[in-house]
């Protein structure tokens, strides 16, 4: 598993793919930051944070699973892989780990924002670490979908498009919920799937266990899914 | 060392690989021969783990690949048709990550570095994989393959994109590498076959058609007794003679070798010997005998024998061998 991490987190700077992400990041929300708490003087990152952050990352996310398992596949290198003695929740989890690594030292720039900010005035720290933590789990959750869905496909472009739709129609889930309020039943079930909910809840500083557990789980169930998948293509 | 009892892999429908089994006993080479499409990668990658049977066993060093898969393929090292590179690492890079990915626990530079001198890509340890031509692109597959020295060797092909020095040296290197390893090779070269394995298995259509050394299928496919006859003469004339030969089933003219000299193939009936015949028929038209010799099957004849159905007609006629 660690040599698939390494190798995974070290092709993205041998490729551009690790600078252009980085760059976006910092440079998007180092803009916001700038315009937003710099220049007009709030002291609260949660608009940067959960704004911008959250729209650079369905951009940013599918860029970094798009080609994780559908490279492998197209150049036949799974064939190392998988004849490897590593398992395949090795090879998955290694994969998983370099992309949701580059993603948190992509999200760390907000922590520096932070620090600029407890220079003049002392921030949130609270709402600062749920908006972090809450964007790490976020993340966590897209990367093991797109890992899903780069598993299912030799092309990188299907995998990161595939990718965004698919957290794009995630994250929008309560509004189509809101739209058909007359259907309880509909409501019930969009709001515990909501993921928008359950991520603002972060960003205004509410840890809550329930939350926490959602995230983790539907991350591990993707992964879990890819997996199977591997396997399931080794029979057929 | 490996056994493989019974195997069968399905794509759907079709049956790639139909009720195999054979074993490889410790340091034996065993080719695997067949015409594309005969099922010889889907076996390698059944017996690697790469793809799962739809029935029976695979065992490795007494290891089934399907309950201890991490046990059976430790002990492989797997050359596929297409060496398994990534092509944005360099070679340095790219082995130091498979060194990592086998969990060999020796000392890694003096390792990798054996091996490279072994397959002699030294020099361009420090070149992006992508810039490197098909040949060394192979020998670094091969090198992949040898990394935590494991006792059992599957090359799918391992020539494939070399120069014929280069297919000399690696041959006797597999050659070399099976005094100490256990080693597949499949390939549809037979000279290679022939110059490199202990044994021979001829697969066709997912099913094993043959299984002996190289020597003993020739012997066993060559009892037939052909003679190849050369007679100065009248082409029909002779022709006529022959066929009235007892003991003789089928007469074949190749054609005028030298002037007035024709060269005919006689197939036997059930065996018989029917040189003195021959001789006695031929003296006492005054057709003169100018030499007869008898045909051994090679391997490559026993080969399209055992699989002509799948091959068209252009190749069994290549030589103009064969009737």
């Amino acid at each position: 598993m660690s040599a698939i991490f390494k190798r995974e987190f070290k092709t993205y700077f041998t490729s551009p793919i690790g600078y252009i992400v980085l760059a976006m990041i910092f440079g998007l929300s180092g803009y916001y930051f700038f315009m937003y708490n710099l220049a007009d003087g709030y002291a609260d990152l949660s608009y940067v944070f959960s704004s911008v952050l959250t729209f650079l990352m369905l951009l940013v996310l599918p860029v970094l699973t798009m080609r994780l398992m559908s490279d492998d596949k197209r150049q036949k290198t799974d064939q190392a892989l998988l004849t490897a003695p590593v398992s395949l929740t090795g090879i998955v989890l290694g994969k998983f780990f370099a992309a949701f690594l580059l993603f948190a030292v992509g999200i760390s720039i907000m922590l520096v924002f932070a620090v600029i900010i407890a220079t003049q005035i002392t921030p949130d720290w609270l709402v600062v670490a749920g908006n972090f933590i809450g964007l790490l789990l976020l993340g966590g959750m897209i990367i093991a979908i797109g890992l899903l869905i780069s598993c299912l496909t030799e092309s990188q472009f299907v995998a990161a498009l595939g990718t965004f739709l698919a957290s794009f129609a995630l994250l929008m889930l309560d509004s189509v919920g809101s739209m058909l309020s007359s259907s309880t039943v509909v409501v019930a079930i969009t709001d515990f799937l909501s993921i928008s909910q359950r991520y603002s809840n972060f960003t205004s500083g509410l840890m809550q266990y329930d939350d926490i557990v959602f995230f983790v789980s539907t991350t591990a169930l993707f992964l879990f899914l890819t997996v199977r998948v591997l396997d399931r293509k080794r029979w057929n | 060392m490996i056994n493989v009892q019974n195997l069968t892999k399905r794509y759907g429908s079709h049956l790639a690989v139909d009720n195999i089994s054979f074993q490889v006993n410790e340091g034996e080479i065993l080719g695997f021969l067949g015409p594309n499409g005969a099922g010889k990668s889907t076996t390698m990658n059944i017996l690697t783990g790469y793809l799962s049977s739809s029935e029976g066993n695979v065992s490795i060093n007494g290891h089934d690949i399907l309950e201890e898969p991490n046990e059976a393929k430790s002990n492989i090292g797997y050359l596929p048709e297409q060496p398994p590179l990534y092509l944005d690492m360099t070679v340095r890079e790219y082995l130091d990550f498979v060194f990592d990915l086998k969990q060999c626990n020796f000392n890694r530079q003096k390792h990798i570095g054996e091996i490279c001198r072994l397959m002699q890509i030294e020099h361009v340890y420090n070149r992006l994989i992508k810039n490197l031509s098909k040949g060394y692109r192979q020998r670094v597959g091969f090198a992949q393959a040898l990394i935590g020295n494991p006792p059992v060797l599957v090359l799918d092909e391992p020539t494939v994109g070399l120069d014929p020095n280069q297919i000399i040296e690696m041959r006797a290197l597999i050659k070399n590498l099976g005094k100490h390893h256990t080693v597949i090779l499949s390939s549809h070269i037979l000279q290679e076959i022939e110059a490199v394995c202990d044994r021979i298995i001829i697969i066709n259509d997912g099913k094993i058609v043959a299984d002996d050394t190289a020597s003993a299928l020739s012997e066993k496919y060559s009892s037939d007794r052909r003679l190849m006859a050369r007679i100065a003469g009248d082409e029909k004339r002779v022709t006529d003679i022959l066929t009235h030969i007892a003991g003789v089933a089928e007469v074949i003219c190749y054609g005028e070798k030298e002037d007035g000299v024709y060269e005919y193939v006689l197939e036997p009936q059930d065996g018989a010997d029917f040189r003195r015949a021959l001789f006695t028929a031929l003296s006492k038209e005054g057709y003169p005998l100018l030499g007869l010799r008898s045909m051994e099957m090679s391997l490559e004849e026993i080969f399209i024998s055992l699989t002509r159905e799948q091959l068209p007609q252009t190749t069994i006629r290549k030589g103009g061998k064969r009737k």
